[in-house]
Protein backbone atom coordinates (compact mmCIF):
# COMPACT_ATOMS: atom_id res chain seq x y z
CA UNK A 1 0.00 0.00 0.00
CA UNK A 2 2.82 2.17 1.14
CA UNK A 3 4.85 1.58 -2.28
CA UNK A 4 1.75 2.69 -4.12
CA UNK A 5 1.46 5.61 -2.39
CA UNK A 6 5.29 6.56 -3.14
CA UNK A 7 4.81 5.68 -7.05
CA UNK A 8 2.00 7.98 -7.06
CA UNK A 9 4.17 10.87 -5.48
CA UNK A 10 7.01 10.11 -7.58
CA UNK A 11 4.90 10.72 -10.82
CA UNK A 12 2.67 13.56 -9.15
CA UNK A 13 6.33 15.13 -8.46
CA UNK A 14 7.03 14.57 -12.48
CA UNK A 15 4.06 16.19 -13.46
CA UNK A 16 4.79 19.32 -11.13
CA UNK A 17 8.13 19.37 -12.86
CA UNK A 18 6.63 19.49 -16.19
CA UNK A 19 4.36 21.79 -16.14
CA UNK A 20 7.21 23.92 -14.26
CA UNK A 21 8.99 23.39 -17.40
CA UNK A 22 6.11 24.78 -19.83
CA UNK A 23 5.77 27.58 -17.56
CA UNK A 24 8.88 28.86 -17.34
CA UNK A 25 8.71 27.93 -21.76
CA UNK A 26 6.00 30.30 -21.53
CA UNK A 27 7.47 33.04 -20.11
CA UNK A 28 10.15 32.92 -22.61
CA UNK A 29 7.99 32.93 -25.48
CA UNK A 30 6.32 35.97 -23.57
CA UNK A 31 9.72 37.59 -23.56
CA UNK A 32 10.79 36.75 -26.89
CA UNK A 33 7.31 37.99 -28.10
CA UNK A 34 7.87 41.42 -26.61
CA UNK A 35 11.11 42.13 -27.12
CA UNK A 36 10.08 41.65 -31.66
CA UNK A 37 7.21 43.88 -30.80
CA UNK A 38 9.41 46.58 -29.86
CA UNK A 39 12.07 45.77 -32.63
CA UNK A 40 9.14 45.97 -35.73
CA UNK A 41 7.44 49.28 -33.57
CA UNK A 42 11.12 50.80 -33.51
CA UNK A 43 11.54 49.75 -37.59
CA UNK A 44 8.18 50.90 -38.16
CA UNK A 45 8.75 54.16 -36.67
CA UNK A 46 12.27 54.23 -38.82
CA UNK A 47 10.11 53.25 -42.23
CA UNK A 48 7.51 55.86 -41.45
CA UNK A 49 10.42 58.57 -40.63
CA UNK A 50 11.89 57.46 -44.37
CA UNK A 51 8.94 57.91 -45.95
CA UNK A 52 7.70 61.03 -44.34
CA UNK A 53 10.06 63.97 -44.72
CA UNK A 54 8.29 65.72 -41.54
CA UNK A 55 8.65 62.60 -39.77
CA UNK A 56 12.13 62.31 -40.68
CA UNK A 57 12.86 65.80 -39.91
CA UNK A 58 11.31 65.05 -36.10
CA UNK A 59 13.88 61.70 -35.79
CA UNK A 60 16.89 63.77 -37.07
CA UNK A 61 15.97 66.73 -34.15
CA UNK A 62 15.51 64.32 -31.85
CA UNK A 63 18.65 62.69 -32.59
CA UNK A 64 20.46 66.17 -32.55
CA UNK A 65 18.94 66.96 -29.45
CA UNK A 66 19.99 63.94 -28.04
CA UNK A 67 23.80 63.91 -29.73
CA UNK A 68 24.15 67.79 -28.04
CA UNK A 69 22.98 66.26 -24.66
CA UNK A 70 25.58 63.77 -24.68
CA UNK A 71 28.03 66.30 -25.83
CA UNK A 72 27.15 68.16 -22.78
CA UNK A 73 27.28 65.44 -20.37
CA UNK A 74 30.86 64.02 -21.93
CA UNK A 75 32.21 68.28 -21.13
CA UNK A 76 30.99 67.72 -17.68
CA UNK A 77 32.21 64.31 -17.12
CA UNK A 78 35.56 65.44 -18.49
CA UNK A 79 35.23 68.66 -16.57
CA UNK A 80 34.90 66.39 -13.30
CA UNK A 81 37.89 64.28 -14.72
CA UNK A 82 39.79 67.33 -14.89
CA UNK A 83 39.07 68.72 -11.36
CA UNK A 84 39.74 64.92 -9.64
CA UNK A 85 43.08 64.66 -11.49
CA UNK A 86 43.77 68.15 -10.00
CA UNK A 87 43.01 67.09 -6.94
CA UNK A 88 44.99 64.10 -6.75
CA UNK A 89 48.03 65.99 -7.99
CA UNK A 90 47.55 68.36 -4.45
CA UNK A 91 46.95 66.04 -2.64
CA UNK A 92 50.32 64.24 -4.09
CA UNK A 93 52.17 66.87 -3.67
CA UNK A 94 50.66 67.81 -0.21
CA UNK A 95 51.61 63.73 0.73
CA UNK A 96 55.39 64.70 -0.15
CA UNK A 97 55.45 67.97 1.78
CA UNK A 98 53.87 66.12 4.52
CA UNK A 99 56.47 63.06 4.38
CA UNK A 100 59.31 65.61 3.85
CA UNK A 101 58.18 67.44 7.34
CA UNK A 102 57.91 64.12 8.66
CA UNK A 103 61.46 63.28 8.09
CA UNK A 104 62.40 66.22 9.19
CA UNK A 105 60.73 65.99 12.90
CA UNK A 106 62.56 62.96 13.19
CA UNK A 107 66.12 64.37 12.29
CA UNK A 108 64.96 67.40 14.79
CA UNK A 109 64.01 64.65 16.98
CA UNK A 110 66.77 62.67 16.93
CA UNK A 111 69.31 65.50 17.46
CA UNK A 112 67.56 67.28 20.56
CA UNK A 113 67.34 63.40 22.15
CA UNK A 114 71.01 62.29 21.85
CA UNK A 115 71.80 66.25 22.56
CA UNK A 116 70.26 65.53 26.19
CA UNK A 117 70.91 61.89 26.80
CA UNK A 118 74.26 62.80 28.54
CA UNK A 119 75.80 64.97 31.10
CA UNK A 120 79.25 64.17 30.20
CA UNK A 121 80.85 67.01 28.30
CA UNK A 122 83.00 64.70 26.18
CA UNK A 123 79.85 62.63 24.57
CA UNK A 124 77.83 65.78 24.30
CA UNK A 125 80.74 67.46 22.12
CA UNK A 126 80.96 63.48 20.03
CA UNK A 127 77.08 63.84 20.10
CA UNK A 128 77.54 67.75 18.44
CA UNK A 129 80.16 65.92 16.17
CA UNK A 130 77.79 62.83 14.92
CA UNK A 131 74.42 65.60 14.50
CA UNK A 132 77.03 67.98 12.07
CA UNK A 133 78.51 65.10 10.31
CA UNK A 134 75.24 62.98 9.65
CA UNK A 135 72.64 64.76 9.48
CA UNK A 136 74.15 68.06 8.56
CA UNK A 137 76.50 66.41 6.14
CA UNK A 138 79.98 68.74 7.03
CA UNK A 139 83.46 67.47 6.36
CA UNK A 140 86.06 69.73 8.01
CA UNK A 141 84.60 71.92 11.13
CA UNK A 142 85.26 72.92 14.74
CA UNK A 143 83.54 73.63 17.81
CA UNK A 144 84.49 75.82 20.07
CA UNK A 145 83.75 77.10 23.76
CA UNK A 146 84.08 80.30 25.17
CA UNK A 147 85.78 81.15 28.30
CA UNK A 148 84.30 83.91 29.95
CA UNK A 149 86.66 84.97 31.99
CA UNK A 150 89.03 85.57 29.63
CA UNK A 151 86.95 86.09 26.84
CA UNK A 152 88.73 83.72 24.64
CA UNK A 153 87.14 81.21 22.14
CA UNK A 154 88.89 78.04 21.76
CA UNK A 155 88.21 75.05 19.48
CA UNK A 156 87.60 71.94 21.57
CA UNK A 157 86.49 69.36 19.25
CA UNK A 158 86.94 69.34 15.42
CA UNK A 159 86.45 66.58 12.51
CA UNK A 160 87.84 66.67 9.22
CA UNK A 161 91.25 68.64 10.42
CA UNK A 162 92.87 68.46 14.28
CA UNK A 163 91.95 70.37 17.28
CA UNK A 164 95.39 72.55 16.80
CA UNK A 165 95.07 73.34 13.01
CA UNK A 166 91.97 75.58 14.15
CA UNK A 167 92.23 78.90 15.58
CA UNK A 168 91.29 80.32 18.57
CA UNK A 169 89.23 84.01 18.24
CA UNK A 170 87.96 87.23 20.82
CA UNK A 171 84.70 87.52 21.66
CA UNK A 172 83.04 89.97 19.00
CA UNK A 173 85.95 89.44 16.52
CA UNK A 174 86.77 87.59 13.87
CA UNK A 175 84.01 85.50 12.26
CA UNK A 176 83.36 83.34 15.05
CA UNK A 177 83.84 85.98 17.77
CA UNK A 178 81.41 88.36 15.60
CA UNK A 179 78.50 85.58 15.58
CA UNK A 180 78.97 84.76 19.01
CA UNK A 181 78.40 88.71 20.37
CA UNK A 182 75.45 88.67 17.67
CA UNK A 183 74.07 85.48 18.15
CA UNK A 184 73.49 85.78 14.50
CA UNK A 185 74.12 82.22 11.98
CA UNK A 186 76.48 83.15 9.66
CA UNK A 187 76.04 81.19 6.22
CA UNK A 188 77.86 81.63 3.02
CA UNK A 189 77.53 81.19 -0.23
CA UNK A 190 80.31 78.79 -1.11
CA UNK A 191 80.36 74.94 0.54
CA UNK A 192 84.02 75.36 1.20
CA UNK A 193 86.74 77.67 2.61
CA UNK A 194 90.50 76.80 3.20
CA UNK A 195 90.99 79.31 5.52
CA UNK A 196 89.66 77.95 8.82
CA UNK A 197 89.59 81.21 10.48
CA UNK A 198 87.00 81.85 7.82
CA UNK A 199 84.64 79.32 7.99
CA UNK A 200 81.06 79.02 5.56
CA UNK A 201 78.92 78.65 8.26
CA UNK A 202 79.35 79.37 11.99
CA UNK A 203 76.00 78.78 14.37
CA UNK A 204 76.48 80.54 17.75
CA UNK A 205 75.83 78.64 20.47
CA UNK A 206 73.62 80.97 23.57
CA UNK A 207 71.38 79.89 26.37
CA UNK A 208 69.16 82.73 26.31
CA UNK A 209 71.43 85.96 25.95
CA UNK A 210 74.64 83.58 27.44
CA UNK A 211 77.17 83.10 24.74
CA UNK A 212 78.31 79.50 25.09
CA UNK A 213 80.30 78.70 22.07
CA UNK A 214 80.05 78.46 18.28
CA UNK A 215 80.46 75.53 15.34
CA UNK A 216 81.90 76.47 12.46
CA UNK A 217 82.05 74.47 9.39
CA UNK A 218 84.68 75.46 6.93
CA UNK A 219 84.09 72.47 4.32
CA UNK A 220 80.34 70.31 3.31
CA UNK A 221 80.83 66.60 2.24
CA UNK A 222 81.38 66.16 -1.57
CA UNK A 223 78.06 64.89 -2.47
CA UNK A 224 76.44 67.85 -0.40
CA UNK A 225 75.47 70.37 -2.84
CA UNK A 226 73.33 73.04 -1.20
CA UNK A 227 71.88 74.22 2.11
CA UNK A 228 68.39 72.67 2.62
CA UNK A 229 65.55 73.77 4.86
CA UNK A 230 66.21 71.14 7.30
CA UNK A 231 69.85 72.00 7.51
CA UNK A 232 68.70 75.86 8.51
CA UNK A 233 66.54 74.44 11.12
CA UNK A 234 69.37 72.11 12.41
CA UNK A 235 71.50 75.36 12.74
CA UNK A 236 68.24 76.90 15.17
CA UNK A 237 68.13 73.60 17.07
CA UNK A 238 71.67 73.39 17.63
CA UNK A 239 72.44 77.32 18.38
CA UNK A 240 69.87 76.55 21.64
CA UNK A 241 69.71 72.55 22.21
CA UNK A 242 73.66 71.88 21.57
CA UNK A 243 74.41 75.59 24.20
CA UNK A 244 72.06 73.91 26.83
CA UNK A 245 73.90 70.72 26.83
CA UNK A 246 76.84 72.04 26.91
CA UNK A 247 76.40 74.82 29.77
CA UNK A 248 74.76 71.60 31.81
CA UNK A 249 77.23 69.50 31.21
CA UNK A 250 79.70 71.73 32.15
CA UNK A 251 77.66 72.19 35.35
CA UNK A 252 77.50 69.00 36.22
CA UNK A 253 81.25 68.23 36.05
CA UNK A 254 82.14 71.72 38.23
CA UNK A 255 79.58 70.40 41.10
CA UNK A 256 80.71 67.13 40.76
CA UNK A 257 84.07 68.12 41.56
CA UNK A 258 82.96 70.76 44.17
CA UNK A 259 81.19 67.70 45.68
CA UNK A 260 84.05 65.66 45.59
CA UNK A 261 86.08 68.29 47.32
CA UNK A 262 83.48 68.74 50.03
CA UNK A 263 83.49 64.69 50.52
CA UNK A 264 87.25 64.63 50.96
CA UNK A 265 87.02 67.45 53.00
CA UNK A 266 84.02 65.59 55.24
CA UNK A 267 86.40 62.58 55.09
CA UNK A 268 89.62 63.73 56.22
CA UNK A 269 87.49 65.70 59.47
CA UNK A 270 86.05 62.41 60.63
CA UNK A 271 88.30 60.07 60.03
CA UNK B 1 53.44 38.37 5.96
CA UNK B 2 56.67 37.16 7.63
CA UNK B 3 58.51 39.43 9.81
CA UNK B 4 61.21 40.92 7.82
CA UNK B 5 64.35 40.95 10.47
CA UNK B 6 66.94 43.90 9.60
CA UNK B 7 70.27 44.30 11.22
CA UNK B 8 71.77 48.32 11.39
CA UNK B 9 75.63 48.06 11.85
CA UNK B 10 76.59 51.55 13.05
CA UNK B 11 78.70 53.20 15.37
CA UNK B 12 77.00 56.71 15.78
CA UNK B 13 73.71 56.45 18.09
CA UNK B 14 72.10 59.54 16.21
CA UNK B 15 72.76 57.91 13.22
CA UNK B 16 71.50 54.29 14.25
CA UNK B 17 67.72 56.17 15.69
CA UNK B 18 67.28 58.04 12.82
CA UNK B 19 67.81 54.44 10.79
CA UNK B 20 65.03 53.24 13.26
CA UNK B 21 63.02 56.23 12.92
CA UNK B 22 62.99 55.33 9.18
CA UNK B 23 62.85 51.88 9.01
CA UNK B 24 60.11 51.37 11.56
CA UNK B 25 57.64 52.56 9.42
CA UNK B 26 57.80 49.32 7.45
CA UNK B 27 55.24 47.51 8.65
CA UNK B 28 56.44 44.20 10.20
CA UNK B 29 59.84 44.45 10.38
CA UNK B 30 62.05 44.01 13.23
CA UNK B 31 65.03 46.12 13.65
CA UNK B 32 68.17 44.52 15.55
CA UNK B 33 71.22 47.50 16.41
CA UNK B 34 74.87 46.82 16.49
CA UNK B 35 77.85 49.24 17.18
CA UNK B 36 80.46 48.30 15.00
CA UNK B 37 81.56 45.86 12.38
CA UNK B 38 82.63 43.14 14.60
CA UNK B 39 79.05 43.22 16.78
CA UNK B 40 77.25 43.15 13.32
CA UNK B 41 79.47 39.81 12.19
CA UNK B 42 78.28 38.89 15.47
CA UNK B 43 74.76 39.20 15.06
CA UNK B 44 74.45 38.48 11.05
CA UNK B 45 75.70 34.87 11.45
CA UNK B 46 74.15 33.99 14.37
CA UNK B 47 70.83 34.77 13.60
CA UNK B 48 68.73 35.49 10.17
CA UNK B 49 68.13 38.63 7.93
CA UNK B 50 66.66 39.66 5.65
CA UNK B 51 68.80 43.09 5.35
CA UNK B 52 71.73 44.56 6.15
CA UNK B 53 72.29 48.44 6.84
CA UNK B 54 76.33 48.79 6.85
CA UNK B 55 78.33 51.95 7.92
CA UNK B 56 81.85 51.84 6.27
CA UNK B 57 83.74 54.33 8.89
CA UNK B 58 83.81 52.44 12.57
CA UNK B 59 85.88 51.06 14.83
CA UNK B 60 86.93 47.42 15.85
CA UNK B 61 86.14 46.35 12.47
CA UNK B 62 85.12 48.90 9.30
CA UNK B 63 82.32 47.74 6.84
CA UNK B 64 84.34 46.98 4.07
CA UNK B 65 85.90 44.09 5.99
CA UNK B 66 82.55 43.43 7.53
CA UNK B 67 81.23 43.30 3.86
CA UNK B 68 83.17 41.20 2.57
CA UNK B 69 83.16 38.68 5.52
CA UNK B 70 79.35 38.37 4.73
CA UNK B 71 79.78 38.08 1.51
CA UNK B 72 82.40 34.70 2.48
CA UNK B 73 79.89 32.77 4.13
CA UNK B 74 77.97 30.76 2.10
CA UNK B 75 74.44 31.72 3.77
CA UNK B 76 74.83 35.02 3.57
CA UNK B 77 75.91 35.27 -0.43
CA UNK B 78 72.55 36.50 -1.10
CA UNK B 79 71.62 38.88 1.81
CA UNK B 80 70.98 42.66 0.47
CA UNK B 81 73.32 45.34 2.16
CA UNK B 82 73.21 48.47 1.96
CA UNK B 83 76.27 50.75 2.61
CA UNK B 84 74.96 53.88 4.57
CA UNK B 85 78.36 56.11 4.44
CA UNK B 86 79.83 59.69 4.48
CA UNK B 87 82.56 58.66 1.54
CA UNK B 88 80.85 59.93 -1.69
CA UNK B 89 83.93 59.53 -3.85
CA UNK B 90 82.83 57.28 -7.26
CA UNK B 91 86.03 54.73 -6.30
CA UNK B 92 84.56 54.49 -2.51
CA UNK B 93 81.25 53.19 -3.93
CA UNK B 94 82.60 51.06 -6.56
CA UNK B 95 84.82 49.48 -3.66
CA UNK B 96 81.91 48.62 -1.90
CA UNK B 97 79.63 47.58 -4.58
CA UNK B 98 82.41 45.01 -6.18
CA UNK B 99 82.46 43.08 -2.57
CA UNK B 100 78.83 42.80 -2.37
CA UNK B 101 76.91 45.76 -1.30
CA UNK B 102 73.57 46.28 -3.30
CA UNK B 103 73.04 49.76 -2.69
CA UNK B 104 75.08 52.55 -1.79
CA UNK B 105 73.30 55.57 0.20
CA UNK B 106 75.38 58.64 1.31
CA UNK B 107 75.35 60.79 4.24
CA UNK B 108 73.29 63.03 4.87
CA UNK B 109 70.80 60.42 4.48
CA UNK B 110 67.04 60.97 3.84
CA UNK B 111 64.58 58.77 5.71
CA UNK B 112 62.62 58.61 2.60
CA UNK B 113 65.60 57.13 0.41
CA UNK B 114 66.32 54.35 2.85
CA UNK B 115 63.08 53.79 3.21
CA UNK B 116 62.50 53.28 -0.99
CA UNK B 117 65.58 51.53 -0.80
CA UNK B 118 64.58 49.24 2.05
CA UNK B 119 61.39 48.25 0.49
CA UNK B 120 62.73 47.69 -2.65
CA UNK B 121 65.30 45.50 -1.46
CA UNK B 122 63.23 43.73 1.05
CA UNK B 123 60.18 43.44 -2.14
CA UNK B 124 57.69 44.78 0.05
CA UNK B 125 55.30 47.02 -1.87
Amino acid sequence: MSEKKDGLFARADEVLSLFRQGAEFTHELLRENERLRRQVAAFEDQQLAASDDRQWEKLRRELLARIHSLEGEKQDVLERLRTVEAENRHFAERYLEIEEENNNLASLYVASYQLHSTLDLSEVLQIIVEIVINLIGAEIFAIYVLDEKTNAISPVAAEGRAVRDFPGFEFGAGAVGRALATGETCCAEQLASDDPSRPIVVIPLRVQERPIGAIAISKLLQQKESFTALDHELFTLLAGHAATAIFAARLYSQSERKRNTIQGFIDLLTK
Amino acid sequence: MARKRILITEDSPTMRQLLVFALKRLKEVEIVEASDGMDGLRKVTSDHFDLALIDINMPVMDGLKLISLIRGEESLKEMPIIVITTEGAKEDRERALALGADEYLTKPIQANRVLQVAKSLLKIE
